[in-house]
């Protein structure tokens, strides 16, 4: 999956550029990839001394990363979440991630952030510069869902459904890396997720349906 | 509302000069270091901490190495979830494994640094009630004392009862670790069992000799050596994911039928990671039986003075000494994650 460059920081006021330094330590932080890099280097402005003070974020913040394959900008204070930044500053907001304890206990946030399982209620959204950040809504294809949603509906995986992005999500992460995962190994995928409505007997189910059958 | 600014340090020097103190930037200002966030962010979100500025270290990215060799050197913002999966360190650093498999969710672990796991605040429901001004907040009394003190400090609590919440610190103190630190006047280092305070040693409104313009670097961990074997236990109210009401990290060297030496350190109890010297000093030389285990465990818990509601952690402290030790004796399969 390609990733966004790193675009620049915008602050209210006497807003800093971007010096070449801090630019191209950020790109080739976020993503290890040499052609991002070769993009930066193009797009970098002409060397000149390096700055003496941090880079500051400050205001309206643009922030630009990979929203389920497709690159997404959006703009918000460094202080707010990816969390709210999906469900309430995208131009067309995604609130499959659920909003419930925003303390980070419940999981009904999670989604995937470089494939790995995040709450996003615990990350600033500028975490998310230049990265690939997946939610619920990214994993059907058109109707077609995949595996671990298909089984959810056929196990019957849910009753209030609140949690149930968050299961899918940690659940898709899990099966993506091992998709030989045993029951104990999905239940430890899960720790993080809490469901109480107590459906976890299907909810599993559903992941050990997928797990044995290998197709997704 | 407040105004906000997130500082992108790309050097160490540059992070600690923003810290409060430091040499910079020229306006005032109440700056917290920033790294996985999965602590400072539910502070901030219940208002416990108003920092004006936050400084993001994860652009120092030399704090972020994980050297697993003849010893272990853990940056600073190395991820807990690297430690779970490191095959050597799961073999020879079995403790600081299986402590780091029992910190929180996978979710968290895939954010939350070592440094940052080592340097939380406590859970207390006090402390975090925003609206409870106990002595951890500035405050004169502790509401836990004489309030709901179930998941309270049965050991080296006064005039403060928290507990010191990490899995890694009995793990990382167990293992012997050093810690180096750097704040304005350049680096340190001083054993970890060192940079812990209880509430009568340093500042009541921290847990550890960290200045507010301070910062948490690195551990370098040697290899327990040979004939070294080492476990995490811990007992939660949750199974699934929660703070450990009590939790025990546990070395042994074994000659024979005998136990030649010990280091144990207790989590969950006390305002610190809580060595136990003379539980270590008796099981040196002695047989390794259950009647040895349970002569340990209780001196693991000499001295203790549970609160009115939290008596059972001295029972539960004890059996997870007594169960380390059956472990390690071979006696009982091991597993990741400590008890359940």
């Amino acid at each position: 999956m390609k990733r966004p460059p790193r675009p620049q920081a915008r602050t209210s006021e006497a807003s800093p550029t971007l010096s070449r330094r801090t630019f191209l330590k950020g790109a080739g932080g976020v993503a290890a990839s040499g052609v991002l890099a070769r993009e930066a280097l193009a797009n970098a402005e002409p060397s000149g001394p390096p700055r003496a003070d941090a880079e500051v974020l400050e205001g309206p913040v643009e922030v630009e990363f990979a929203l389920n394959g497709v690159a997404t900008k959006v703009t918000v204070e460094p202080r707010t979440t990816l969390l709210n930044a999906l469900r309430v500053h995208l131009e067309t907001p995604h609130t499959g991630a659920k909003e419930v304890c925003d303390r980070g206990t419940c999981g009904a946030c999670t989604v995937l952030l470089d494939d790995e399982p995040i709450y996003a209620c615990m990350t600033l959204a500028v975490r998310a510069h230049g990265r690939s950040v997946r939610t619920v809504e990214g994993l059907a294809s058109g109707d077609e869902l995949t595996a671990v949603q298909r089984e959810m509906v056929a196990s019957d995986g849910m009753m209030c459904g609140f949690c149930t992005p968050g299961f899918v999500m940690s659940m898709t992460a899990c099966l993506e890396k091992n998709p030989d995962a045993t029951e104990q190994e999905l239940r430890e995928a899960c720790r993080g997720n809490l469901c109480r409505c107590g459906t976890y007997p299907h909810v599993f189910e559903a992941g050990m349906r997928v797990a044995r059958g290998g197709a997704r | 509302m407040r105004g906000f600014k997130l500082f992108r340090p790309a050097t160490l020097d540059e992070a600690v000069a923003l810290l409060p103190g430091g040499r910079g930037p020229a306006e005032p200002h109440d700056a917290r270091p920033l790294a996985g966030g999965q602590d400072l962010l539910t502070e901030l979100k219940d208002h416990l901490v108003e920092p004006d500025a936050l400084v993001d270290l994860t652009g120092l990215h030399e704090l972020e190495a994980l050297e697993v060799g003849d010893a272990l050197r853990i940056g600073a913002l190395c991820k807990v979830a690297a430690l779970e999966h490191q095959p050597t360190l799961r073999a020879h650093w079995t403790v600081l494994a299986e402590a780091a498999a029992s910190v929180a969710s996978p979710q968290i672990r895939s954010q939350a640094t070592v440094g940052g796991n080592l340097c939380q605040r406590p859970r207390c429901w006090y402390y975090r009630n925003e609206a409870a001004p106990c002595i951890k907040k500035g405050g004169s009394e502790c509401f836990a004392e004489s309030g709901m003190n179930k998941y309270n400090a049965i050991l080296g609590g006064g005039p403060s009862y928290i507990v010191h919440p990490s899995d890694l610190a009995p793990a990382l103190v167990c293992l012997d670790a050093t810690v180096t630190v750097s704040g304005a006047r350049g680096p340190r280092s001083l054993p970890l069992e060192e940079f812990f305070t209880l509430p009568t040693e340093g500042s009541i409104v921290r847990e550890n000799v960290l200045k507010a313009n301070e910062l948490l670097l690195s551990l370098d961990v040697p290899s327990l050596g040979a004939g070294w074997t080492s476990t995490y236990l811990k007992a939660r109210e949750r199974g699934s994911y929660d703070f450990a009401l009590a939790s025990c990290a546990l070395a042994v060297k074994l000659e024979g039928e005998r136990i030649a030496a010990a280091r144990l350190v207790l989590g969950g109890v006390a305002p610190i990671p809580w060595r136990c010297p003379d539980a270590e000093a008796f099981l040196a030389g002695k047989p390794n039986t259950p009647e040895t285990w349970a002569a340990a465990a209780a001196l693991a818990t000499k001295g203790a003075e549970p609160l009115e509601h939290n008596g059972y952690k001295v029972h539960l402290a004890q059996g997870l000494v007594q169960k380390a030790l059956r472990r390690l004796a071979g006696q009982e399969p091991t597993h990741a994650g400590g008890a359940r």
